[in-house]
């Protein structure tokens, strides 16, 4: 291990070695917590600002939110944390439940894709729709996200539950471009097949999970403390 | 040690050219291709990299005769890791959708063998001015090299510039530009472009010599 | 093998000289491609013809004016790089711009072929990493097919192909799906009889399976082509294919529609025989084609995109000379357990 050292050296003390260690690793540490306490709140505060405008973009009329999570037996509760994929209820200006916002991400061509959508309870369909995260193929994988005809989709994609409540009534499936018949399919974009399909895949995952307890519960659902203002 | 006098400019311009990070020393490539798709994501990651070379220059020199040798690589590790979180929380207050484009590689700056390598090889051997200067040099490169090759793969990937549209309607973008492999091909052709300058530079030092020889013989 | 290699003749013994130099060789490559060409032209129109005379100029042209830039002996004239021109032009659409054709030209020809050496040495073949460039680039007009045999293919140009210089190309027509994209999206598959016969869409010289073959044969016959390769790759990927559809035959196609769908035959009979990227020894040539057939469906199976000769092809190239290396030849006179 300990090769014989060519030149006699000066041995380092043990004391000069934690003294060295210990004091840069106070420093270090005193440093990050100090930087940590003076960003936070404006960390806070850009990544709420960052989602509130992804909500206010697929859900207009949106005053506040809440995260809302489902407990060990399907009911809906408040959130205690914020998750992953969350999804919200969102409030008007008047306090009264307007839709809800879901987060749902599935395996696009590249890698997941993550899209935020709105269900509207008056018209029992998905009424806005944004990517917000994908790695896909710039040019043709991220036509999703622009292609007119595709968003088009989104204006209003039946999302009705079947007569108990329990499932969706029909599947969201994405079509091959220009072979929708049905208001739940999603009209497909040529050239980008797969990630088209994804999203359908991804709507109907995140509403097979969400809207049953959603339509079961939103509506007499008490948020913990009012609506939450923003 | 017996080093050479060198002005303090030179201790700034030899990172711009003569010791470029980047493009002599292929030092830092995996920031230098990764997030260099966008000019605005280079000018960005070269900045937060300038800094953390700043400090941790600057922090190695004032600690240099604290730091013993057998303890430095941990030491500078450390410290430079401390200033890369704190760059990672100020990028995230500044905003969230660059801290997204930027995504895992202001965590990787930790591991830039160019921040290593600086404070090891030259903040811990002089005063903090120098090794300010230093590092502000090899900053000022990275940032520069790192800027060229996200110029050229915003405008042909993207067709814009600082997210500015430069072409009419129409232009067909080359995907491949915004694609990983764009980096390797934008960073290959600015390397092209350097050594083709350093020979002709190198060709006419000989010259001039073989005539100043000439002449005195 | 003529003046393929620069430093040290290598090859498998026994090393009879049978005069035939890289022009010769080049030329009946040629003569062997003519029928696909012509084909080309015929069911494709104009658009294939300029597409076929402006990626055979890109890559001449290209070659020239590096031979002259470094200072080498200009290596123009002996076909090689019109052969990799025109076989480049083979697999592109019919409707490419004609400006995306030059650029792939110029780099499949510069960074594929010059910059590993020029003639002889590259490791990849120049053609297929043009055409990958182009993929990756501009992977819209790369997947835009033009029917074959359309109304008044002859009486004028597509738009698509003058389109002006780093500018968007606007189609005449919508894109028409390919066997291998209706065979990925859509479970269809097409008949062997229409694949040979070459009336589906595709690329350029992709479509006619049945004169790909007779070329093919025809270099065997003239014993210019190491028929080890191809004949591994299709044995490989019928026998692959075949398993798979007796598995399940509603989702996987039969070994004739693979075989004569997409690039296989043109990539097997022209591209992977590239003699400077492929392995030397006998032995080599049949695993370099096992693992190009067993590469092809993989990504044609599974991966993202419908086809995949191209990839295969160029992964199988960056390997050979590896295979080259765990293949080799007895020495002449040794026993067969080395001794």
């Amino acid at each position: 291990m300990n090769a014989p050292a060519p030149i006699e050296q000066k041995r380092t003390s043990v004391w000069e070695m934690y003294r060295s260690i210990v004091g840069i690793g106070a420093f270090c540490a005193l440093l990050i917590v100090s930087v940590y306490q003076g960003t936070a709140g404006r960390i806070a505060d850009n990544k709420a600002r960052f989602l509130s405008n992804a909500i206010a973009q697929v859900l207009p009329d949106v005053q506040s939110t809440v995260e809302v999570s489902l407990d060990a037996n399907g009911v809906l509760v408040a959130a205690t944390e914020p998750a992953s994929l969350p999804a919200f209820l969102a409030y008007g200006e008047d306090g009264e439940l307007v839709g809800a916002v879901i987060t749902a991400q599935a395996m696009g061509y590249a890698d997941n894709v993550t899209v935020l959508y709105s269900y509207s309870f008056d018209l029992q369909a998905i009424v806005g729709f944004m990517v917000l995260e994908t790695k896909e193929t710039p040019g043709l994988g991220d036509k999703v996200e622009t292609e007119p005809h595709f968003l088009a989709n989104f204006e209003a994609l039946d999302a009705r539950l079947n007569e108990e409540g329990t499932a969706l009534a029909n599947a969201i499936v994405t079509v091959k471009q220009g072979e929708k018949t049905e208001p739940w399919q999603i009209d497909g974009i040529t050239g980008a097949t797969i990630t088209s399909e994804a999203i359908g895949v991804i709507m109907h995952q995140g509403s097979s999970y969400w809207l049953p307890a959603l339509e079961r519960d939103a509506r007499s659902f008490q948020p913990p403390s009012g609506p939450l203002d923003e | 040690m017996a080093l050479k006098q060198v002005s303090s400019t030179d201790e700034f311009i030899k990172g711009l050219w003569r010791d470029n990070p980047v493009f002599i020393h292929m030092l830092g490539l995996c920031p230098a291709l990764a997030v260099s798709n966008t000019a605005i994501n280079a000018l960005a990651m070269g900045a937060a990299t300038t800094f953390v070379l700043l400090m941790a220059g600057l922090s190695v020199s004032l600690l240099r005769n604290f730091i013993p040798r057998e303890a430095r690589i941990v030491s500078y590790i450390c410290i430079i890791a401390t200033f890369v979180t704190c760059v990672d929380y100020a990028i995230m207050a500044i905003s969230i959708e660059l801290h997204r484009a930027l995504g895992a590689f202001i965590a990787l700056i930790v591991v830039n063998c160019l921040i290593l390598g600086r404070s090891e090889a030259f903040a811990s051997k002089h005063n903090p001015g120098r090794a300010l200067l230093d590092a502000l040099g090899m900053g000022v490169g990275f940032t520069g090299a790192l800027f060229f090759i996200g110029v050229m793969r915003e405008v042909l990937g993207s067709g814009t510039l600082f997210g500015v549209g430069l072409f009419p309607d129409g232009f067909q973008t080359w995907t491949v530009m915004v694609l990983p492999s764009g980096g390797f091909f934008a960073m290959a052709i600015w390397l092209l472009v350097v050594n083709w300058i350093r020979q002709r530079q190198a060709d006419a030092e000989k010259q001039a010599v073989e005539q100043a020889g000439k002449a005195a013989s | 093998m003529g003046k393929l290699v620069k430093h040290l003749e290598i090859g498998s013994s026994p090393h009879v000289s049978d005069g035939a130099s890289t022009d010769v060789i080049m030329r009946n490559v040629f003569f062997a491609l003519l029928p696909v060409t012509v084909f080309a032209v015929y069911a494709f129109g104009t658009g294939a013809a300029l597409v076929i005379i402006v990626a055979t100029a890109s890559c001449v042209l290209t070659e020239h004016w590096l031979c002259r830039w470094t200072g080498k002996p200009s290596t123009v004239g002996d076909w090689s790089i019109a052969i990799t021109g025109l076989l480049y032009g083979l697999t592109l659409p019919p409707d490419l711009p004609l400006w995306m054709v030059f650029v792939g030209g110029v780099f499949g020809v510069a960074i594929g072929k010059f910059m590993f050496g020029g003639l002889g040495m590259n490791a990849f073949n120049p053609a297929l990493v043009g055409r990958a460039f182009l993929q990756a680039a501009f992977p819209q007009a790369m997947t835009h097919w033009s029917a074959p045999f359309a109304e008044g293919r002859f009486e004028h140009i597509p738009s698509s192909v003058l389109a002006m210089p780093f500018w968007e190309p606007t189609y005449d027509a919508v894109t028409s799906a390919t066997p291998l994209a209706l065979m990925k999206f859509e479970a269809e598959f097409a008949g062997g009889r229409e694949l040979m016969a070459g009336l589906t869409s595709g690329s350029v010289g992709e479509t006619c399976g049945a004169l790909i073959l007779l070329g093919g044969i025809y270099l065997v016959a003239r014993n210019m082509m190491n028929w080890r390769i191809p004949a591994s790759i299709f044995a490989t990927v019928a026998a692959v294919t075949w398993a798979f559809q007796l598995y399940d035959p509603a989702t996987y196609p039969g070994p004739v529609f693979m075989l004569f769908s997409g690039g296989l035959m043109l990539g097997a009979v022209f591209m992977a025989t590239d003699m400077v990227a492929s392995p030397i020894t006998n032995a080599g040539c049949w695993l370099y084609g096992v693992l190009i057939g067993v590469l092809v469906v993989a990504i044609r199976f599974w991966g993202g995109m419908p086809e995949g000769v191209m990839y295969a092809i160029l992964l199988a190239n960056a390997v050979s000379p590896h295979i080259d290396n765990l293949i080799q030849p007895r020495v002449f006179g040794t026993g067969r357990r080395a001794g």
